[in-house]
């Protein structure tokens, strides 16, 4: 009898527990908007009707229409706007907004981790753009006017957040613009490397302790882009950034290393050829180690085109040292 | 009228005005709160931040600290264990886990709803937690003891499962961090009205329960046999100090110390009875969560300084003084 008891205890309690994780999951689920793109609702607030009642360059928007004293809290995003011409607008980024060089000659201590929303009011915008809505409410309580890009999943989604920024900004043609050329220069990049017929695998590290990402993730998508074939996809179905271990990454035996971890963690070609038991990996053997920017790599703006450059080259190195 | 007088005036009156002077210190905090910020001090250029940004936060900063104080000392009251804080059963666990799952899953997918589910979830969570800590508690009797253990294992299996939810979604580490390190930097009016509601319910029902805590002092046994409903009273209590920590938690994240440090500040420095201490934790925890909440604006330019991280940095020292002036006077 107590021994009943006891088990029917802990059942309860582990179907609780089942459920207690399940319960907002579903809640959460069921009445999921389908999106997951940046809302266009807020993207462009009373400024979406204004843009093309100009028609020509001759005469510019009143300048009141547009924000002029824009705050940026993503370092993407930033580097959107001074793509587009809407730099000047800018009045101040976040701590990360590292480029273009000119984004640091704004003022740049803002936190878009620990935002702190009395110290982005005391700066008067008209419009904040950041990549999580967490402070939204509170800036909108203000009149500020609010934008959110979260991180792109797909190349459409980057291409639309440009745009709606172009909008918001009163830069469309210039957003259309940077689209068509970002499109341009990745066909060309794309089409200048040929995978041979065996294909190519390759390994995309996110820092020294061996986290990777997938096909999944938006940066897979760069890779997919080219047919690469990624060693962490059959690590861990479902997840998009599993951790590998080094004896998996030894026996997957990629042709081609990608080392998004060069900034954060000073990692290298050397080191990761240092590495006890990768001697014998394709890559390190035939020197195809590629150090990327952990910033292009991580970003979802116009350096992707570096990005991907980046692999075409390898790409075509790869094939010449074999 | 101090030195002779002083140990012979009547507690009730020598209590009364210690409770006048921490609300005076209450207000004086208020005060402080609202006038301390990045956007400098109260103005008419300003004042649109100061009352809706900065006052908000000062009010729910009351709230939670009131809140969490209150919490602790009924749970150390009902559980007769100075060690005791307001996440004894679980609730912490649970609303990380809610919290957790969130971020995990739903962040992206949630931008554009017109109600955030991470404040839902992790009240859910923390309720869940305690509740089914109880169930298995009470399934093996029910004593103070068995549903510390249930808690315990509770909390570790919360922890379990959000540790592998986020090994599997490493993207969202650094929000998740951030959530627990405790945050006031994002209330608004809308989270003070939101969570008032039950905080009042959860202090009005400990407050009526404050003598019983009394009685319970003496250990279970003694305590029925004097007559108190042992079980019941301590049902009640947890039920209701759980339904305030998950409100408060829901909005606030994770501040720790907070809970331990503030009835054990007002013992040591007050009265060691129930009937004073959950009225004073009330306000000495309003005041102290509302002093610790004006550092964690102003010390970084353009960066919020988690509460949770002030609260232990300032608490901790601040106790230890207490604690060693105490020994040396007793």
């Amino acid at each position: 009898m107590k021994r009943f008891t006891s088990l029917a205890a802990l059942a309860a309690f582990l179907l609780t527990a089942a459920a207690c994780g399940d319960d907002s999951k579903e809640s959460a689920g069921t009445t999921a908007p389908d999106t997951t793109t940046a809302p266009d609702t807020t993207a462009a607030p009373d400024t979406t009707t204004a843009p093309d009642t100009s028609p020509a360059a001759t005469e510019p928007a009143p300048e009141d229409e547009f924000p002029q004293a824009i705050v940026s809290l993503s370092p993407t995003a930033t580097e959107v706007l001074f793509a587009i011409g809407a730099g000047d607008q800018v009045i101040a980024v976040d701590e990360f907004s590292n480029y273009p060089a000119e984004a640091l000659d704004k003022p740049h201590d803002l936190s878009g981790f620990e935002p702190n929303v009395e110290a982005i009011a005391a700066l008067d915008p008209d419009l904040v753009i950041m990549q999580d809505p967490m402070i939204r409410p509170q800036l909108e309580d203000l009149g500020i006017a609010v934008w959110i890009g979260p991180a792109a999943a797909t190349f459409d989604d980057m291409y639309s957040q440009i745009e709606q920024l172009g909008a918001a900004t009163g830069h469309i043609a210039e957003a259309a613009e940077l689209v068509g050329q970002m499109q341009t220069d990745i066909e060309a990049a794309v089409a200048a490397a040929t995978l041979p017929p065996e294909g190519l695998t390759y390994y995309h590290e996110l820092d020294p302790t061996l986290f990777s990402l997938t096909s999944e993730t938006f940066a897979g998508a760069v890779y997919g882009l080219f047919g690469l074939t990624n060693i962490a996809d059959t690590a861990e179905p479902g997840n998009p950034y599993p951790q590998l271990n080094a004896e998996y990454v030894a026996i997957a035996n990629p042709d081609l290393i990608f080392l998004a971890d060069t900034k954060c963690c000073e990692e290298s070609p050397e080191t990761v050829a240092a590495r006890p038991g990768w001697d014998g990996i394709a890559a390190v053997q035939s020197g195809a180690i590629v150090a990327i920017d952990d910033d292009i790599a991580s970003r979802w703006g116009p350096r992707i085109v570096d990005f991907i450059n980046a692999v075409s080259a390898a790409i075509q190195a790869v094939q010449v040292s074999a | 009228m101090s030195g002779r007088l002083s140990g012979r005036l009547r507690p009730r009156t020598r209590h009364g005005w210690w409770l006048a002077a921490a609300l005076a210190l209450l207000v004086g905090a208020v005060v402080l709160g609202a006038m301390v910020g990045p956007a400098g001090t109260i103005s008419s250029a300003n004042w649109s931040i100061i009352w809706k940004i900065r006052l908000p936060r000062v009010a729910l900063a009351a709230i939670v600290g009131s809140m969490l104080s209150l919490a602790g000392a009924s749970y150390q009251g009902v559980f007769r264990n100075p060690l005791v804080d307001p996440f004894l059963l679980g609730a912490a666990a649970g609303a990380g886990l809610g919290a957790t799952l969130v971020f995990a899953y739903f962040r992206t997918t949630t931008v554009d709803w017109p109600i955030d589910p991470l404040p839902l979830a992790a009240f859910v969570g923390a309720l869940v937690a305690v509740l089914v800590t109880y169930a298995v508690g009470a399934s093996f009797g029910g004593s103070s003891l068995t549903l510390v253990l249930a808690g315990v294992a509770v909390a570790a299996l919360c922890t379990a499962v959000q540790q592998m939810v986020l090994l599997r979604n490493a993207d969202v580490i650094d929000e998740v961090y951030s959530w627990i390190s405790g945050r006031l930097s994002t209330a608004t009016w809308a989270d003070v009205r939101l969570v008032a509601p039950y905080v009042v319910v959860s202090s009005v029902i400990l407050l009526m329960h404050r003598r019983q805590l009394d009685v319970l002092r003496v250990g279970d046994e003694e305590a029925a046999s004097l007559g108190a409903e042992v079980k019941r009273v301590r049902l009640v209590v947890v039920i209701a100090a759980t339904l305030g920590t998950a409100a408060v938690v829901s909005v606030s994240g994770l501040i720790g110390f907070v809970g331990i440090m503030v009835p054990h500040l007002v013992r040591l420095m007050f009265s060691a009875s129930y009937r004073w201490v959950l009225p004073m934790s009330i306000v000495v925890g309003a005041t102290f969560l509302i002093l610790a909440d004006v550092p964690g604006r102003v010390l970084e330019h353009g960066r919020e300084t988690p509460i949770g991280v002030v609260t232990a940095f300032l608490g901790a020292p601040m106790f230890i003084v207490v604690l060693r002036s105490k020994r040396r006077f007793t």
